[in-house]
């Protein structure tokens, strides 16, 4: 039977941590990519924003969120390349966000729709659950993908991410 | 992951021309269903539904969190003749939205029948969803439309069912 669930790359992060996560070179063999990781990142604070890139491109991005931290939902509008928080270091150690990105018709030559879905529980009195309706404004075939972290911080030791393709035929 | 017997296309379709709905039978031998939509509809923004095994009897009932990059919401409805199952997933303009729908344990015949939807569109807003089903029927088809007189899902819009095997 064919493999149509296919891990195309993985990435853990070091105990020196890392500025950036990247996937080059992704194949043009799927339908769809979906993107989990589990992140943490050394802002002095309980959380930071997640950025992702496609293509080295950092512009024409936006979205609409919803979200809710244990005390009230709301929802916003952003352009922006945010995809969720990942926890810093003032968050309860040992806790890392979760939270997944599915792009479909990545080879279009559509403007690229994706779809993310984030957690930061940390066992304290605030904590984050959001998902979002995302947009890249651009046509081309997305080849690379990075995450990296608003401000410039690391991803910590541990943090992890997992690309995947998956094919409809 | 093993190689791929445990997440498997069962159809396809890409539109070739503007309809109402779509459905997909002969969707036997997974435990669990995930359908990935990603389409746009005419001429206005319309809510999206899934019937199961054609059923038109007010069988379902579901509940939505919304945002629509303002303000949150949540609200239900009951006793309906379809799941209501997102209202910002598929534009009437602008760029493609995303829908992704699951159906667990579709094919058992002892309890009524709940899936998840999240429907996704930048310029608009975002849905989670819950659909029941008051059926203990094992679902053999899934027809997903569009609500709405003269409302269609256009032309070039793409809909995949993926079956998913626990074993």
């Amino acid at each position: 039977m064919a493999n149509t669930y296919t891990l195309i790359a993985s990435s853990t992060v070091g105990s020196g941590g890392t500025a950036t996560i990247s996937f080059g070179s992704i194949p043009s063999t799927y339908t769809d990519l979906k993107l989990v990781y589990s992140a943490r990142n050394t802002v002095s604070g309980t959380q930071e924003f997640i950025k992702v890139t496609f293509n080295s491109n950092t512009s024409s991005y936006t979205l609409r969120s919803l979200q809710g931290d244990g005390n009230a939902a709301s929802s916003n509008s952003w352009s922006f390349q945010w995809i969720g928080y990942a926890v810093g270091s003032t968050a309860t150690a040992s806790t890392f966000s979760n939270g997944e990105i599915y792009i479909p018709n990545y080879l279009s030559s559509n403007n690229k729709s994706f779809s993310s879905d984030n957690v930061a529980e940390n066992n304290t009195t605030s904590a984050q659950s959001i998902m979002a309706a995302n947009l890249w404004s651009n046509t081309a075939a997305i080849t690379s993908i990075d995450l990296t972290m608003q401000g410039g911080y690391d991803f910590v030791q541990y943090t992890t991410a997992y690309l995947y393709g998956i094919s409809n035929s | 992951m093993a190689a791929g017997s445990t997440y498997t296309p069962i159809a396809t379709t890409t539109l070739g021309s503007n309809q109402a709905e779509i459905t997909f039978n002969s969707i036997g031998g997974y435990t669990d269903l995930v359908l990935i939509v990603s389409a746009k509809q005419t001429p206005a923004l319309n809510t999206q539904y899934i019937r199961f095994n054609g059923d038109t009897g007010t069988n379902y009932s579901y509940t939505i969190l919304s945002g629509n990059g303002t303000s949150a919401v949540s609200a239900r409805g009951t006793s309906q003749d379809r799941w209501y199952s997102g209202y910002y997933g598929v534009p009437p303009t602008d760029s493609y939205g995303i829908e992704i729908y699951n159906f667990q344990n579709y094919a058992n015949t002892t309890t009524y029948k709940t899936g998840l939807s999240r429907t996704n569109r930048a310029s608009g807003g975002v849905d989670a969803m819950v659909g029941l089903w008051r059926s203990t029927s094992a679902i053999t088809s899934i027809t997903y439309g569009i609500s709405g007189v003269s409302a269609y899902l256009t032309s070039g819009s793409t809909f995949t069912l993926y079956g998913i095997l626990a074993a």
